[in-house]
């Protein structure tokens, strides 16, 4: 897994807009791929473009639509993404993900996640950070169309703070963050449990056989 | 002893030790694969030298890109060749690591969600997982089943463990009978309706009452597919004889004296009297009208009775823009280009039951450009046809289709139009879903077979 600084500082562009779908995040036609890379040209597609995408499309023959925030050159090299409530709701696709990576977002900071888009983040090396509602509309009443604000994170001792404007106390599984610091390889971690789970598997063969179906 | 919930049970039957990071490790009964989610995660095996733990806890099958119109060309049928090139990957791997595979040209091939009940495999106070949100569909049977990312596919592959931490308890219950035209699809949209669609965030949502208890397997499916869209990885509804029948006999369920031992356990699944729930709904059965929704979020939902709400919210009026839809429209002027039946929510033979009683010795509208059903599951398909219900569907000028995922989510052809309308018995009407800038609308199969004969949302109560 991707290792994350202990502490850094990342240029924010918000998106206005609740209930965000992995949908939206990353269309259906680039679920083909078979690859986790190069889906940073299609994230948001539908709305970052004029025109429909598809893989392999290349992105200098297409328009870009003016109004939306990703396409400010501003917010070009924005790596921490701000959202609005029950972010990457819907579907469980990871590509999602792998979009907002390959993109070069970070970190995503909003009041809620969806459950497996937030479990899919860490997954990537990528922080997703509730934040409460009060910060979240400090953020948006102070970001400029013309410069992009910029937030730190101490992932050491959980926290987000911009300037003077506020410090705020995020939560964070130990698991998962020892995961982003250390850039620890999940399965690995897991099979050091190997004897558990052979145990757990013999058990299982007495006392409920039928669901072992070998 | 203390007493524990569904949900309390089955997961103190699957733990199988924390972590010393404070994760629970959560063993895995069943894994079921598909051709999208799952290539990245094999290549994953493969770069650390790793092999699937269990293969025979694995069932595999194409759902997502493949055509519906013929399977006579078998993958030659597939003519977009990166759709192609995801589906004969799902082969090799397979073929690579000895999983069973219902490949495109097996009669059992269909909708994951769909294949697996229909096969036996999924079975009471189970933990099953797929790389696909709605797995929260096996539910149903009183098991533990929840969509999980690429990465959690690539470690269960390898370990047969998911690495979790315990969820809480939701009770959603329903009281008193349903009203006749109303389906498991209408009390699934209007639990998402009432709790919204980050509602059961962080929860297992176990669903009662005896609205609940009345359905039947396939309208529980119907009911626990939905439970993503309310923000919940997994729904379920206790097992019970219901359960027990639709199980016995399936290809892949115990037989016999293992079958009569799998019931006793099954019988101590359901949660004990005064368990424990961190939240709990209550409604009422007669509230409960046919839903249509008319937003690009499932929570965007009204009955058939009513119009679009009036609002100065801009992320639904953003909605209502991308929709072509105005505060207060009435939900019966709504008219339609397209019909669509099918998706892991309602593709089931109970679904093409139910939306052939209406459509016999009737003609869809002319307003409809185009009608298609597409049955969950091969099995399924030739079921419907033993029955007759292909030529009902024929006649009255639907399409017959081949097995998939198809319209749901439109990675194979089957596509809106751009600002096309459909009625959809699918399960997102997210922007987007069915096509570059298709318009969606959630309904039931009824009211979906409804719509094609009038052109427009009417009430299935009226019939």
């Amino acid at each position: 897994m991707a290792q994350i600084s202990n502490t850094y500082s990342g240029k924010i562009v918000c998106l206005d807009k609740a209930n965000v779908d992995t949908d939206q995040i990353i269309p259906k036609q680039f679920l083909k791929s078979i690859k986790k890379t190069g889906l940073g040209p299609f994230l948001f597609d539908s709305w970052r473009y004029e025109d429909e995408g598809y893989l392999g499309k290349e992105e200098s023959k297409r328009t870009l639509k003016n109004d939306f925030i990703l396409n400010n050159k501003a917010f070009s090299n924005a790596n921490i993404l701000i959202a609005k409530e029950n972010f990457g709701c819907g579907s469980s696709r990871e590509h999602a993900v792998w979009a907002l990576k390959d993109f070069g977002i970070t970190t995503v900071i909003a009041p809620s996640f969806g459950d497996i888009f937030f479990n899919n983040c860490f997954k990537n090396g990528i922080l997703a950070i509730q934040i409460s509602k009060s910060n979240l509309e400090k953020i948006f009443s102070k970001q400029s169309e013309t410069k992009p604000l910029e937030i730190s994170v101490d992932l050491v001792n959980q926290k987000i703070f911009y300037e003077k404007l506020f410090e705020e106390n995020f939560e964070i599984d130990p698991y998962r963050k020892k995961c982003l610091i250390e850039g620890l390889d999940e399965i690995g971690y897991s099979l050091k449990y190997e004897d558990e789970i052979n145990k757990f598997e013999q058990k299982l063969r007495k006392e409920r056989s039928w669901v072992i179906n070998d | 002893m203390e007493k524990r919930t569904l949900y309390d049970k089955i997961w103190d039957d699957h733990f199988v030790t924390s972590r010393d990071d404070g994760s629970d490790l959560m063993y895995i009964d069943r894994h079921l694969v598909h051709e999208v989610t799952s290539p990245q995660a094999f290549d994953g095996l493969r770069e650390n030298n790793l092999k699937p733990r269990r293969v025979s806890s694995i069932l595999a099958t194409p759902d997502h890109n493949v055509p519906t119109t013929s399977r006579d060309n078998n993958l030659d049928g597939i003519k977009d060749p990166i759709s192609k090139l995801q589906v004969t990957t799902l082969d090799e791997n397979c073929n690579e690591f000895g999983i069973n595979q219902f490949k495109l040209d097996d009669m059992r091939q269909g909708i994951v969600h769909v294949i697996g009940p229909e096969q036996g495999l999924t079975l009471p106070g189970m933990t099953i997982v797929c790389g696909d949100s709605h797995t929260s569909t096996h539910g149903a049977f009183g098991s533990l089943a929840m969509g999980i990312g690429t990465s959690e596919v690539e470690h269960v592959l390898a370990t047969q463990c998911l690495v979790t931490k315990k969820q809480k308890n939701m009770l959603i219950n329903i009281e008193g009978a349903i009203e006749n035209g109303v389906t498991a699809k209408d009390i699934t949209m209007f639990i998402i309706g009432r709790i919204g669609t980050a509602g059961g965030t962080g929860h297992v949502i176990e669903y009662s009452g005896e609205a609940i208890r009345s359905l039947s397997m396939e309208g529980r499916m119907t009911l626990c597919n939905m439970a993503i869209e309310a923000g919940a990885r997994a729904g379920m509804v206790a097992p019970d004889e219901k359960t027990f029948a639709y199980v016995k006999n399936r290809p892949m369920a115990p037989k016999g004296d293992l079958f009569d031992k799998a019931v006793n356990y099954w019988k101590s699944l359901p949660s004990d009297e005064g368990a424990k729930f961190d939240a709990i709904f209550n409604f009422k059965s007669e509230d409960i009208l046919p839903q249509v929704t008319w937003g690009t979020s499932p929570e965007m939902v009204v009955s058939i009775e009513d119009e679009i709400p009036h609002t100065s919210d801009k992320n639904i009026l953003s909605a209502l823009n991308y929709m072509g839809l105005k505060p207060g429209t009435k939900i019966k002027e709504i008219e339609l280009d397209q019909i669509f039946i099918g998706s892991c929510t309602n593709s089931r033979i109970e679904d093409l039951r139910v939306a052939s009683e209406i459509l016999k010795d009737n003609k869809i509208s002319k307003r409809i450009k185009r009608a298609i059903v597409v049955p969950g599951s091969g099995l399924v398909k030739k079921q419907a046809e033993d029955e007759g219900l292909d030529k009902i569907f024929i006649d009255a000028g639907f399409e017959w289709r081949d097995a998939g995922c198809s319209m749901c989510l439109g990675m194979n052809p089957d596509q809106l139009n751009q600002l096309e309308r459909c009625a959809s018995t699918s399960n997102r009407n997210f922007e987007g879903r069915q096509g570059y800038k298709g318009r969606t609308h959630l309904v039931s199969p009824a009211m979906a077979a409804l719509a094609s004969l009038e052109g427009k949302f009417s009430d299935i109560r009226d019939l």
